[in-house]
């Protein structure tokens, strides 16, 4: 399996490097937030990834196995 | 009434054991099992398997855990969990004694909606009533007021260190959450009927409920009926039920809001004999929620009354998250424009476009359940918006009463 990207959307600021970085996979909203189009990211991509990931300010974009998440999820709505 | 109690004081423990008996002092697997079996869905809103949501807890527990009852009760237009709590608390202290049990907890934190003040004043007499051993392991947490402090990583931050914020997840709350602990949040109705079912088996459980549905719950009635207020229903009731239970609806009514603002709007004559319970309600696209089931009078609003809920929604936002704070406020700003029938030129255009946009970009849920409350009325009011943006309103002028906290 690729890698995936995946975002940390509290510490995300908007700076947008990523979208700059990886138009293929990232654009954004009107506010300058990131809008993923796929988190699958393609091998001829990985490189751009990797050079998204590096450039954000905040660390708030990192690559994951897609495994490494296996949480039962209870996300329907925010409250339980 | 299983759930509710009449009279207006907190049922003491004589007699609740009196009325229900001892709890059973079934082994935790067999416990969690009896759950999976009854096919109980939490009520908090999600509606998450319960006996699934113990077993992931217990397996990560080796004693240690936590059980957090929440009774946030954070939604506006819901009044069951306080009514619950402050009624039958004893009922509520026996679910989260089993859930300890079920999963291996040694604390046990009943989170209370700080201006809930008789649900937590009948939760603190009743502790009183109960052995030190219980005592010993239970304790109250106020939470904030405030719409997403119930959500489940919020609560956890917040008996942790003062701030009802979510956190980014995962991990989620069973797997790393009170103090680093494996955590069950469960809703406090979730955790009652729990203490009921652990009594009577998943079979009696199942024995209830209306034509294909299983089951019983709490819900909160609201907005154009006779009488508004929390009534105990057997899933699989139909709004027609609900509204005559409720000594019937005030005039005519066109839409209902149904699950709360995390829910959405549903045509009233549409669903009048739809099953309320939770699989059918979401194969339509629909919520039941935490069980909030308000009527709106046809001479109100929808775009009004939606534009009042997502004004509180974007207040609520915890503003950690750029697309919740910045996305839910445009569209307040633009809903409230378009309510006033003084829309900028696309601003109907830019409410379609940013209601598909938020979903799954926030920390928590929030921004997905205001998004997903907002499509609904964009759908049942369809006309009614894009009147608005002609500047025009279908419905005669009559102010929104859709109760906002």
């Amino acid at each position: 399996m690729g890698e995936t990207l995946r975002i940390d959307r509290i510490r995300c600021d908007g700076h947008g490097l990523c979208a700059e970085l990886l138009p293929e996979l990232i654009g954004l909203d009107d506010w300058g937030y990131p809008i993923f189009k796929a988190v699958a990211v393609p091998a001829h991509l990985m490189e751009h990834a990797r050079r998204a990931v590096d450039a954000c300010p905040v660390l708030a974009l990192r690559l994951a196995r897609p495994a490494s998440e296996t949480a039962p999820t209870t996300r329907v709505t925010a409250k339980t | 009434m299983e759930l509710i109690t009449l009279g207006p004081d907190a049922e003491g423990l004589a007699t609740h054991r009196q009325r229900l008996g001892p709890l059973p002092g079934m082994p935790a697997d067999q416990l969690i099992a009896e759950l999976e079996a009854s096919g109980l869905l939490g009520r908090g809103g999600a509606g998450f398997p319960v006996g699934r949501k113990w077993r992931s807890v217990a397996e990560r527990s080796s004693g240690g855990a936590v059980v957090l009852a929440n009774g946030a009760e954070g939604e506006p237009l819901s009044l069951k969990d306080r009514s619950l709590m402050a009624g039958r608390p004893h009922l509520v202290i026996d679910g989260a004694l089993l859930a300890a049990r079920a999963v291996g907890a040694d604390d046990i934190i009943f989170y209370v909606g700080t201006e809930h003040r008789a649900a937590e004043a009948a939760l603190r007499g009743a502790l009183a009533e109960r052995p030190a051993d219980v005592r010993g392991r239970a304790r109250i947490v106020q939470a904030p007021a405030g719409y997403v402090t119930g959500e489940e990583s919020a609560a956890v931050h917040f008996v942790d260190s003062g701030d009802a914020r979510p956190t980014t997840t995962p991990p989620r709350p069973f797997e790393r959450g009170v103090r680093g602990r494996p955590t069950l949040v469960q809703n406090v109705e979730s955790l009652a009927l729990a203490a009921l079912i652990a009594r009577r088996g998943h079979a009696w459980y199942r024995s209830l409920g209306r034509g294909q549905a299983h089951g019983m719950g709490l819900i909160t009635v609201s907005g154009a009926v006779s009488h508004a207020g929390v009534q105990e229903i057997e899933l699989g009731s139909s709004l027609a039920d609900v509204a005559a239970a409720a000594g019937g609806l005030r005039g005519d009514v066109e839409a209902v809001l149904l699950g709360g603002y995390f829910g959405g709007w549903a045509l009233a004559d549409e669903q009048w004999r739809m099953p309320l319970e939770p699989h059918t309600m979401r194969a339509q696209g629909l919520a039941f929620g935490c069980g909030v089931v308000h009527f709106l009078a046809a001479r109100t609003c929808g775009v009004e009354a939606t534009a009042r809920i997502m004004a509180y929604l974007a207040s609520q936002s915890a503003r950690q998250c750029g697309p919740c704070l910045f996305g839910l406020g445009a569209i307040a700003a633009a809903n409230r424009r378009l309510a006033g029938k003084t829309p900028q030129a696309d601003d109907l255009e830019r409410l379609i476009r940013w209601s598909g946009q938020l979903a799954g970009r926030g920390g928590c849920r929030h921004p997905d359940g205001a998004v997903g409350l907002l499509q609904s009325a964009l759908t049942v009011f369809a006309d009614d918006f894009a009147a608005h943006q002609r500047r025009r309103c279908l419905t005669i002028a009559e102010p929104a009463r859709v109760a906002v906290a």
